[in-house]
């Protein structure tokens, strides 16, 4: 069995991939993917402590981050799309109707 | 014993309330006239009961406070909502229901057909309410209370026909007169509370409490300062020199308003004042002059304006200042007694006079229009030879304007004298005395002189409006006769209760009942005097009191020969008077300028001090202060506004830096 540092590595490695796409990318379904990806890293690091210390409670908390996370990737989905059918666009610059 | 005493203010009120909010719904005249009438009547019908209750009781507990709830109650301070009866007191109810009732009655006929004829009554009868709360409060705050009350009633009134400026202009100027006199009461109030609280711990606002413990004031002094600033009050209330100037401006009103409020009632709540307070006055030798001489100056000075006058109201008016004058010289003199008494007598003749001058306006007015002329109908250079158009009137005038001319057997004889002499006589004043008298009674022979002009112009000679308006005028119904007739009656009799001490001895021996009955109220200063007889001493010579009577007589009548040759057997002279003296005319007519006097000292100054807080202090401090902090908090957030970029990359990046920054500094803490 690989040793414990491997897989946090791995997950740091995914995280900071994720991060960077969030920070750099325009298109809002690379951003959305790249939040998956820190969300997945996450739960990653989950599962290997849960597994590393014996406690259940770490894989319980992954079951909440997968549901939440279906949760918003049907909204931002669905989001995205009117986004789309008002501007013909997805790129995450082009939404700033907030501003003054 | 006074149980009922509470539905003498309270009709009113109630009248008040239903005309005030119903009466544009009523509609019907009859029904609002008479609820406003049936209120005021009701009053006096308990106002009767309550002083023939008064009257079974012995003269020396002729006092009784009637509570009817706590109204304030703080600490030490206790001022509560009941009603002080003592004869001074009734026999004011009994004048302000009786001729209120009279007046409410007559306004019926005259107001007939007014636009506003619900509001009108409404007004009178808060005005009666607030009336009834001046004179029966049993503490200075309750007074003061109805004493701002009919100050707003009279604003209201006069400002009646509000459409015409000169009306709306005219009430302004009688309000602001008046507060500048309620500003005095209210120092007065708070100098006389804190004075008996802070030195002999009497914190007491209740003249019964006031004056059992007058005993404690010193003669002068902080005395001389709390009745000045009272006496102020009453200068505005009862237009007195300097605050007199708003009365005649006053008669913008309806005329049974002037009988009622300018005339009869309202400003003689001054005189009032005084005599209720006379326990503090006495004790001010200095304030005494000061009344005793401004109310002989305004008696003096109002008459000369008086004859000069074209207006048959405005005449009336300064005569009411001028009779005013002679109840403060009364007050002055440290004759109370005589000042109440005059009050009432005056209250009889001048209500008389002005309603039968209402009559002949309303049918001046009534012919003039039914002849499409645009003359004046108030103007007595209009009228003459009403007298055969209008006899009941004509006699009813007659008779009140003899009674105010002092003619002996009239009531105003013997108020009038009864004040002259006392003018003379009294132990105050010392050299001032004759002076005091001598402008008394020239007051009196110009008061003969310019009542008995209004009459001469107004009934006598020869008709000066056309012909076809003529054949219109004509005698007034008689729900506005009807008042004349009682009020002429009154003029008539009314004296006979207060008949001078030296009269009754040489007819068999009648006392004088009005000064009996009133000696009560009076007693503090009676002793207070009886303490100092020995500084002071007055005169008492029977002879002399007689001859002072005749000599009044006589300027009274020659003043009457003076107008009947002026103004009947040789109607010349006045023009070519004018013409001789065409300054002292001018300066007369037109008031002595006072009123322009007062626009360049004290209006136009406080005019331009307006401005300048209005387009300096405001526009610029107050404005400029709101207006920076709005325009500050708009530049910082002009600022930050430029922290919303609307980019979502920025945020992203903002948070992740904040993350970082946090993380590094928990890391390497």
């Amino acid at each position: 069995m690989a040793n414990l540092n491997s897989y946090l590595i791995i997950s740091a490695i995914l995280f900071s991939i994720g991060t960077v796409g969030v920070l750099t990318r325009k298109n809002a379904i690379v951003i959305f993917m790249c939040i998956e990806l820190m969300l997945n890293a996450v739960n990653l690091t989950f599962v290997a402590l849960s597994r590393h210390l014996g406690n259940l409670d770490g894989q319980v908390f992954v079951f909440f981050i997968m549901t939440v996370a279906a949760a918003e990737a049907a909204v931002g989905l669905a989001l995205m799309i009117s986004f789309y059918n008002n501007k013909e666009s997805i790129d995450v610059d082009d939404v700033h109707l907030m501003k003054w | 014993m006074f149980d009922n005493v509470w539905l003498i203010p309270i009709l009113p009120l109630i009248g008040f309330l239903i005309n005030g909010l119903l009466g544009k719904k009523i509609k019907n005249e009859t029904v609002i006239g008479g609820i406003a009438a049936g209120a005021v009547l009701g009053s006096f019908v308990v106002s009767c009961m309550t002083i023939l209750k008064l009257l079974s009781l012995p003269s020396t507990e002729r006092v009784a406070e009637v509570k009817i709830f706590s109204w304030i109650t703080s600490g030490t301070f206790n001022a509560d909502v009941a009603f002080l009866i003592d004869p001074l007191s009734c026999i004011m109810i009994m004048i302000v229901s009786g001729v209120g009732f009279l007046i409410h009655l007559y306004s019926i006929g005259y107001m007939h057909g007014e636009e506003g004829f619900y509001r009108y009554f409404a007004y009178l009868n808060l005005f009666t309410f607030s009336m009834f709360l001046l004179v029966l409060g049993n503490n200075l705050l309750l007074m003061f209370v109805g004493w701002e009350g009919v100050g707003l009633c009279s604003y209201l009134l006069i400002g009646y026909y509000f459409h015409k400026k000169s009306a709306g202009d005219a009430g302004k100027k009688a309000f602001v007169m008046n507060r500048v006199g309620d500003f005095g009461f209210l120092l007065g109030l708070f100098t006389l509370f804190w004075y008996m609280g802070s030195t002999h711990n009497i914190w007491t606002i209740r003249f019964t409490e006031m004056a059992a413990s007058s005993h404690l004031l010193p003669t002068g002094g902080i005395v001389t300062v709390i009745t000045l600033c009272f006496f102020l009050g009453a200068t505005g209330k009862s237009a007195q020199i300097p605050l007199y100037t708003w009365l005649p401006d006053a008669m913008e009103g309806p005329t049974p308003v002037s009988a009622l409020i300018h005339a009869a009632t309202m400003v003689t709540a001054g005189v009032y004042m005084i005599a209720r307070m006379n326990y503090l006055f006495i004790r001010s030798p200095e304030t005494l002059t000061v009344i005793a001489v401004i109310g002989a100056c305004t008696a003096l000075f109002a008459a000369t304006i008086g004859t000069a006058q074209n207006d048959i109201k405005r005449v009336l008016a300064y005569s009411t200042v001028s009779q005013l004058g002679y109840m403060f010289l009364a007050m002055g003199v440290g004759a109370f007694g005589a000042g109440i008494f005059h009050l009432m007598t005056h209250a009889f003749f001048k209500a008389c006079l002005f309603l039968g001058s209402g009559a002949v306006i309303h049918s001046m007015h009534g012919a003039l229009h039914h002849a499409h002329s645009h003359d004046d109908a108030q103007d007595m250079r209009n009228m003459g030879g009403l007298k055969s158009k209008m006899p009941l009137t004509f006699a009813t005038f007659l008779l009140a304007t003899i009674a105010i001319a002092g003619i002996p057997g009239f009531s105003g004889f013997f108020s009038k004298d009864e004040i002259l002499w006392q003018a003379f006589s009294n132990p105050h004043h010392g050299n001032l005395n004759l002076l005091l008298w001598g402008m008394g009674a020239v007051a009196a022979g110009l008061t003969a002189f310019y009542m008995f002009r209004l009459v001469f112009m107004t009934f006598f000679g020869e008709c000066r409006i056309t012909p076809k308006a003529k054949d219109h005028l004509h005698e007034s119904p008689m729900v506005i006769v009807f008042p004349l007739i009682v009020l002429a009656g009154l003029s008539v009799v009314g004296g006979y209760i207060g008949i001078p001490k030296v009269i009754g001895e040489v007819v068999g021996g009648i006392p004088n009942y009005f000064e009996h009955y009133l000696s009560p109220v009076f007693k503090y200063s009676e002793e207070y005097m009886a303490e100092h007889a020995s500084a002071h001493a007055g005169v008492h010579n029977v002879a002399l009191e007689w001859g002072l009577m005749g000599t009044s007589v006589l300027i009274a009548l020659i003043g009457i020969t003076i107008a009947y040759t002026l103004y009947v057997a040789n109607t010349g002279i006045p023009a070519r008077f004018t013409a001789a003296f065409p300054a002292l005319h001018r300066a007369v007519y037109n008031k002595w300028y006072i009123d322009e006097l007062y626009d360049f000292i004290i209006v136009n100054p406080c005019k331009a001090f307006g401005q300048f807080l209005w387009k300096g202090f405001d526009v610029v401090i107050v404005d400029g202060a709101v207006n920076g902090v709005a325009n500050t908090v708009m530049a910082f957030s002009g600022l930050f506004r430029l922290m919303q970029t609307g980019l979502l990359s920025n945020y992203a990046w903002s948070m992740a830096f904040g993350v970082v920054v946090m993380l590094s500094y928990f890391i390497l803490k």
